[in-house]
């Protein structure tokens, strides 16, 4: 690589020598995914133990039926899972953005009493071990009336991916130069203008993985949304995932077929905001 | 995104979650609750006889809900103290002791009528009693026997001699004599029994030292010599050997049936008898039975549906629909059940089990077994040492209870630390106050407030919970304070020295060493990616970043046991390709290095995307010219990486490392699920110490706590340092 960010096409040799780093990076990446596949395809329990991971007989049985799971009185669970799944994780990509958003600006940009410690209670919240928290969140949780709610999901997770977002947009917003912002104030505008009108467009990129991050942290968690919850038409799909893993047996080909399932939102959102981690999006404005 | 377009979303939103939320209508009162696991064939014939039930008691509306069977016996626990748990649920009899001592279940005796229990198989009924109270109903019970596929085994074996020799001869190039989870104690059961021994001589689930024991390891050990037995089985494993006719025999139980092809022709005995005694190798027994909540307000209608779902009529569907091995001893004479020569072999089973032991010390059994079958199994120890390595961690695991202690001296110590630090924040608002600096800090906190409050108290609180526990010892519900044992016990290292597996000292080794490899291989592929996939002019750039982010995006469940597979002995695929190189397989599991190895493979290749986005997104952050200026410098690709490039991602990976740091710290699943601490917990990091003390050791949540402070302990210490460096970078930025 003669260069590291600039329009002029590299050489040859250098376009190929990425290339094979890239053709490499994902085929590691992608080979274990594809043995998901082939266990979610193949029919029955049972896929051959080759180290190939293509499928020696393709059936769409176990993807019909995680979709069409439904219980004895014909309530669509699948649909009802997927919905409350979408619904938990957006809400709290909003909640915990729009937390730690706030939080970040003041962090990066105000010097105020309490800054410090404010800055290190996050990271601390981030260190201690959840072996022990489960109990008294559930107590908690119980006291506020937020049991069987998506809601005390929402609350519950956003506050996970708030120190995180917070910590990441802080170092995000500190590279942004000042100038922008002097000049918009002196223009009259108010902190809140500044922030959202000067701010937040210029930090799209962290934005994006911030948002991609706090989706993800209520995405994929089962443990306390299968205790928090305790009606199946609320539960999030994660958890009706974990139930083809049984005590002494496991239904392979579903739970892979739902993984599988689980997996394509996430792909879908990270395709959505892979465009606000292009380069040179931001870069023109930013000139400082 | 423009942002009025981000402020409609963020309103959508909101309007969609406060619309679902308003809508969830609360469910009828009275209904009675049930919790059940099941799944696929058992949950439609469950279905099926609520149905019936329905129709027969119209005035009783019950609903079931399913559980992941993981997290029911901790979500029981947890929700039944609170009158949030069900009336019903449904699980195996072997914590029945422990329930029933922390009061979540209830007696039934008071409920039945004389001579009902004599409706069940005998054998069934006592592994439900606990101190002469009956604690639910037999629904189904489970044994494994064995399977045998008819076209190589036309016969079953009567004894072991005849199995080994079968099963000898039947083991040739790609194929087994016997398949079976051998390193489990479940499945080794069988042979221990065979071998003459018993459960509970003395305080000790098992006698390590006894005859029977090391006779049991020595078998198998032959087993694994003559190579009539697969490595390092699991259960998807096994299942699919069978299937394609690479095992002649299993041993495996009920569950087994819904595995099993349609091409497969097969048959089911009971297990034979062990030759050297001529005691028949009797297998575990389990009751899947019917319990009711001692915190449900409606007993008797539960215990009335507990009779229908344990009933002869039900029995007879979850036994056809269901393939269920019924408890209820008439429901055999129905035609659909006693001519199922499947069913019926397990129901001769049942004359040579042993029942599982309901007394909380049963629970015990599976670590110390585990590790003494994988150290025989793996060919480098005798039976004797296998089984002395078992006694050992026995020891340890079930280290006495601490003396308890007088709390006032903490009590005085505690309430000294909160005023304390009352004082110090008084003083620190009063200088505030002074300093005329309120109003910048009102208006600062205005803004950083809502996310600091809303941590603090879903943080906070539990973590102040976490922390008073690890003053106390937990056995069965009882907490005793017993000050600051936890922690000497652990400090003092005195099951295992200091440089063995297993102590605190050589577990915080292996956990920094973990942490710090993986966070420098995270960011090191992450950021190498990132570079190269910033360049505007690479082609099929959103196809590799799709790819690139694939190890995250699928559940690492599953991902992570697809690694262990890959690392599989004989059949993993890395073996294969070593093997294709000309190369001898490894044995992954068998040595430290290359246990740890495979679980940081597997770690690196599930962090690694994370790393990657992050430098995306930061690699954002430098502006273009600088680059440009840097060259018209003549600065070459590695002097722009080290002057432009690293300098200025360093304020967004700051917090990326720091945390990427705590998380790899604290996360035990991977090792869990991939090394599973082998060899001899060699691998096991503090955190899943921590999670072993408090889930696999029989709960003991205080000793479990103490960890998790000590834990907490150092990674302060690691925070602090680097703040230190990250104020540094801000004061230089």
């Amino acid at each position: 690589m003669s260069t590291l960010k600039t329009g002029r096409p590299p050489s040859l040799l250098n376009s190929i020598g990425s290339h094979c780093a890239l053709v490499m990076a994902s085929a590691a990446a992608l080979y274990p995914v594809l043995w998901v596949v082939k266990m979610a395809l193949s029919p029955g329990q049972s896929f051959d133990s080759s180290p190939s991971p293509i499928p020696t007989a393709i059936s769409f049985e176990h993807f019909v039926a995680v979709t069409t799971h439904s219980d004895g009185a014909g309530t669509w669970l699948f649909g009802h899972q997927l919905f409350n799944s979408l619904l938990v994780a957006l809400a709290t990509t909003a909640v915990g953005m729009l937390l730690s958003c706030t939080a970040a600006y003041a962090f990066s940009r105000q010097r105020f009493p309490g800054r410090e410690a404010g800055l290190t209670a996050f990271l601390l919240t981030q260190i201690f071990p959840g072996v022990v928290m489960m109990i008294p969140l559930y107590l908690l949780l119980d006291a506020a009336g937020l049991l069987d709610s998506l809601s005390g999901l929402v609350l519950v997770y956003s506050t996970t991916s708030v120190p995180f977002c917070t910590w990441m947009l802080k170092g995000y917003f500190d590279t942004i130069p000042r100038d922008l912002e002097e000049a918009a104030i002196m223009d009259g505008a108010s902190s809140w203008t500044t922030f959202w009108r000067v701010i937040l467009p210029l930090a799209r990129p962290a934005l994006a993985v911030t948002a991609l991050f706090s989706f993800m942290t209520a995405w994929n968690e089962f443990i306390l949304a299968a205790t928090l919850m305790n009606d199946e038409s609320m539960f999030t799909l994660p958890v009706a995932l974990q139930r083809y893993v049984g005590e002494y047996q496991t239904d392979w080909g579903s739970f892979a077929a739902g993984a599988l399932l689980v997996s394509v939102p996430v792909m879908a959102l990270f395709y959505a905001l892979q465009k606000h981690l292009v380069g040179g999006l931001t870069a023109g404005a930013v000139k400082g | 995104m423009q942002s009025p377009e981000l402020v409609r979303l963020v309103v959508a939103i909101l309007a969609t979650l406060v619309f679902a939320l308003g809508s969830q209508g609360a469910a009828a009162a009275e209904a009675l609750t049930l919790w059940h696991s099941y799944r696929g064939a058992e949950e439609q014939a469950l279905n099926q006889v609520l149905e019936d039930f329905a129709n027969s008691h119209p005035e009783t509306p019950v609903i079931a809900l399913a559980i992941p069977y993981e997290v029911m016996a901790s979500k029981l626990t947890t929700t039944i103290p609170r009158g949030n748990g069900p009336d019903l649920f449904i699980f195996a009899h072997e914590r029945i002791g422990g329930w029933a001592e922390s009061g979540l279940v209830t007696a039934l005796d008071p409920y039945l009528q004389a001579g009902e229990l004599a409706e069940f198989l005998p054998q069934t009924i006592p592994p439900l009693r606990f101190k002469g109270s009956l604690y639910a109903l037999p629904l189904a019970f489970k044994s494994t026997a064995l399977f045998r596929n008819t076209q190589l085994v036309p016969e079953a074996p009567a004894s072991t001699d005849e199995l080994l020799s079968m099963a000898a001869r039947l083991s040739a190039e790609g194929r087994f004599g016997l398949a079976y989870q051998s390193d489990s104690f479940y499945f080794h059961a069988p042979w221990f029994f065979g071998f003459g021994g018993a459960l509970f001589r003395n305080d000790a689930p098992i006698e390590y030292g006894g005859r029977a024991f090391t006779r049991s390891l020595e078998f198998v050990a032959q087993l694994q010599q003559y190579k009539v037995i697969p490595s390092e089985p699991t259960g998807a494993l096994i299942s699919s050997l069978f299937n394609q006719g690479k095992a002649a025999m299993v041993v495996s139980g009920p569950w087994f049936l819904g595995e099993i092809e349609d091409q497969v022709e097969f048959a089911v005995s009971p297990l034979p008898r062990v030759s050297a005694t001529g005691l028949p190798a009797s297998p575990f027994l389990t009751d899947e039975a019917v319990f009711v909540s001692a915190f449900s307000e409606r007993q008797s209608a539960a215990v009335q549906l507990a009779r229908h779902l344990t009933g002869r009529q039900s029995a007879i569907v979850r036994g056809n629909i269901g393939r269920q091995i019924v408890a209820h001893a008439a429901a055999w004479e129905d035609p659909l059940l006693r001519d199922d020569a499947v069913l019926s072999a397990f129901r001769a089973q049942l004359a040579t089990t042993v029942a599982m032991d309901n007394r909380p010390a049963m629970r015990d059994v599976w670590e110390p077994t585990q590790l003494a079958l994988k150290k025989i199994l793996r060919g480098k120890a005798s039976a004797s040492e296998a089984a002395a390595a078992g006694a050992a961690r026995h020891r340890a695991i079930t280290r006495p209870l601490p003396e308890p202690a007088a709390p006032q001296l903490y009590l005085l110590l505690a309430t000294l630390a909160v005023l304390g630090s009352l004082g110090l924040l008084l003083r620190w608002g009063a200088e505030v106050v002074r300093r005329g600096e309120t109003a910048s800090a009102l208006r600062s906190w205005s803004w950083a407030g809502p996310a600091t409050l809303a941590t603090a108290i879903l943080v906070f609180l539990p973590f102040a919970v976490g922390l008073v526990l690890a003053f106390f010892a937990h056995r069965q519900g009882d907490w005793t304070f017993v000050g600051l044992a936890n922690f000497i016990d652990i400090l003092a290292a005195r099951s295992y020295g200091p440089t063995q597996p297993m102590s605190f000292y050589f577990a915080l080794g292996v956990t920094l060493l973990w942490t710090v490899l993986n966070v420098a291989l995270h960011l090191g592929i992450g950021l190498a990616l990132a570079l190269i996939l910033n360049r505007a002019t690479l082609r099929l750039r959103p196809i590799y970043r799709v790819l690139l982010i694939l190890p995250w995006a699928v559940p690492n469940y599953i991902t992570a046991l697809i690694w262990k597979g890959l690392f599989h002995k004989q059949f993993g695929a890395i073996n294969g390709f070593l093997e294709w190189l000309g190369l001898d397989a490894v044995s992954w599991f068998s040595s430290f290095g290359t246990a740890f190895f495979a679980n940081l493979c597997t770690n690196v290749w599930l962090g690694f995307p994370f790393m990657m986005v992050i430098c995306m997104g930061a690699l954002q952050s430098i502006p273009s010219d600088l680059y440009e200026a840097a060259e018209m410098d003549g600065a070459g690709w590695f002097d722009q990486l080290r002057h432009v490039t690293l300098p200025l991602l360093r304020p967004a990976l700051i917090p990326a490392v720091l945390l990427g740091t705590v998380w790899t710290f604290n996360s035990f699943n991977i090792v869990y699920l991939v090394s599973g601490g082998e060899p001899d917990g060699a691998t096991e990091i503090l955190i899943s110490e921590a999670y072993r003390w408090a889930f696999t050791r029989r709960e003991q949540y205080g000793y479990a706590a103490a960890y998790a402070v000590l834990i907490f302990l150092i990674l302060l210490g690691w925070s602090a340092l680097s703040a230190r460096i990250a104020r540094h970078a801000e004061a230089n930025s």
